[in-house]
């Protein structure tokens, strides 16, 4: 299977976890991803708040730059960071579906030179793993079974709203089936779409850390031992600020935020580096799942 | 002769201790009102369907930042729709917004509420109520710029300007966190690039939304 890859900028720094993981998981199991050469930022939530046009003119670039380098009819592009997923496919539905829109945006293009068929399908990893690869197959190729692992699926807002693609937007649970595929344990939880706050914990930090304390109060009680989630700016505000929030609220915050490639990696045989767990602020024990450590155990 | 219109009409400063003595009206009168801001932001949104809200609170109630806000998002759509746009432009409740798009998925008459917010938003910059030292707006500037010139987002790069154009000192106090991040090979101090930045160049700034800020 051969997919285009589109990073994004979080990516390539405050999630490297994620695209490294990803890509490890990837090539695990033997599914290509290529980069889109010379790839440049979606306009996130920024871009449109200053000037549509220019929000979507940017995201097209890549998805003319996507055309460029395949010849297949579709060419299905993988954007792993909810924010660059939405941004995409907002300008992929529009492109098709609003024409004076579209006519500005190819018009922005054919300033550059470039230009845009429509042959671009934005695609979300999970919904490639779980819709084309197979959850079936992923079973097939665990190495290290996750038993009794209890994890909260957390998916953000983006990668779910307003276009809800591949699972539902207000009870999904793609990411949870991933999980027992993997032989771990899904909690049941009720904010797994709930807002982390996005940048707020960066310029109205109060608002931002309340929303974080929220969640990571709620997937503890729930019984999690982990929490995964599939978005840069998600796992960076869960992760990054627990302390802040535990000495703010005077309250126990304590729970490994992981991408869920990262624990996939695990579960697939891959070892902690390769999947990026040094970059984590707080390590899950997992210890007593390696073939290693249950040795040591044993005796 | 036309009376001065009052400023601080829905303004918290009205409710002042000093402020008691004077009178003022507090009540906006109907001809001073920009009948059109209605339809010119459903318009701008995509959604003719901003006239048909019912005003079932649905927005406010899911929304996770409706406490933070001077106008919940219902009273945000009922006073576009009725023209309070100097009110609406100067609002926090637009720039608060995250994005999240709960209120989009749950309203039941189909609002796009979340793009309505960044109309308003557009339209907030475009009419100079830009508020220059509210960090949510600076910050989406700062990332504007960022990317117009480099093609891509250097996190690092885009909190130190937000940092110094709002509150440097906020920068010491998040050093620690800056370095953890570092030592992770989390933060990067080298500016992310693209090769064609001519192209770049050629995209952006046609229709000059970027021009006003």
């Amino acid at each position: 299977m051969k997919y285009l890859y589109y990073p994004g900028c979080s990516l390539r720094s405050t999630g490297r976890a994620y695209d490294e993981s990803l890509l490890a998981v990837s090539k695990k199991l033997e599914i290509q991803l290529e980069e889109i050469n010379d790839w440049n930022c979606c306009g996130a939530t920024s871009y449109v708040s200053i000037d549509e046009i220019d929000a979507f003119s940017l995201a097209a670039r890549n998805l003319a730059l996507a055309e460029l380098q395949s010849s297949d009819e579709e060419v299905n592009l993988i954007a792993p960071c909810s924010a660059c997923y939405l941004a995409l496919l907002k300008t992929e539905r529009f492109l098709e579906e609003v024409p004076d829109v579209s006519a500005k945006i190819n018009s922005s293009l054919y300033k550059a030179g470039l230009h845009y068929n429509g042959r671009v399908n934005v695609r979300h990893p999970i919904d490639v793993l779980v819709n084309d690869y197979g959850l079936e197959n992923i079973s097939k190729r665990i190495e290290t079974p996750l038993k009794g692992l209890k994890i909260a699926c957390y998916y953000g807002c983006q990668s779910l709203r307003p276009y809800a693609t591949f699972d539902d937007q207000y009870h999904p649970m793609t990411m949870e089936k991933i999980v027992e595929a993997i032989g771990a344990e899904p909690i049941d939880w009720s904010l797994k779409t709930r807002c982390c706050g996005g940048s707020l914990t960066g310029t109205i930090q109060e608002a931002g850390l309340r929303l974080n304390r929220f969640l990571l109060k709620e997937a503890q009680k729930s019984g999690a031992e982990i929490i995964i989630t599939c978005c840069p700016l998600c796992q960076h505000n869960l992760e990054c600020y627990q302390e802040r929030i535990s000495r703010f609220y005077d309250e126990e915050i304590n729970i490994p935020v992981l991408y869920f490639t990262q624990l996939m990696g695990i579960a697939l045989g891959l070892s902690e580096k390769e999947v990026s767990m040094h970059r984590l602020f707080k390590k899950p024990s997992l210890k007593r799942f390696s073939q290693k450590g249950a040795a040591a155990h044993a005796w | 002769m036309q009376l001065p219109i009052p400023t601080n009409v829905h303004s918290d400063e009205s409710h002042k201790v000093e402020d008691i003595k004077k009178v003022v009206r507090r009540i906006k009168f109907e001809s001073e009102l920009d009948h059109n801001f209605g339809e010119h932001i459903a318009e701008k949104a995509y959604g003719q369907k901003l006239l048909g809200c019912i005003q079932c609170g649905t927005c406010s109630a899911t929304c996770p930042l409706s406490h933070y806000m001077d106008y919940t998002p219902r009273k945000v759509i009922a006073m576009t729709r009725e023209g309070f746009k100097e009110e609406v432009l100067n609002s926090l409740t637009i720039w608060l917004c995250a994005s999240c798009y709960s209120c989009t998925v749950e309203c039941p008459r189909q609002i796009h509420i979340t793009e309505i917010m960044y109309a308003l938003k557009r339209e907030a910059i475009q009419h100079g109520y830009y508020p220059k030292r509210l960090t949510i707006p600076v910050l989406a500037r700062e990332f504007y710029k960022r990317v117009l010139k480099d093609g891509r987002n250097t996190e690092s790069w885009v909190l130190v300007s937000l940092y110094l154009h709002t509150n440097p000192f906020a920068m010491i106090k998040e050093a620690i966190l800056g370095i953890k991040l570092f030592l992770r090979g989390r933060l990067t101090i080298g500016k992310e690039r693209i090769k064609r930045r001519d192209q770049l160049h050629a995209i952006l700034g046609n229709t000059k939304g970027g021009s006003q800020i």
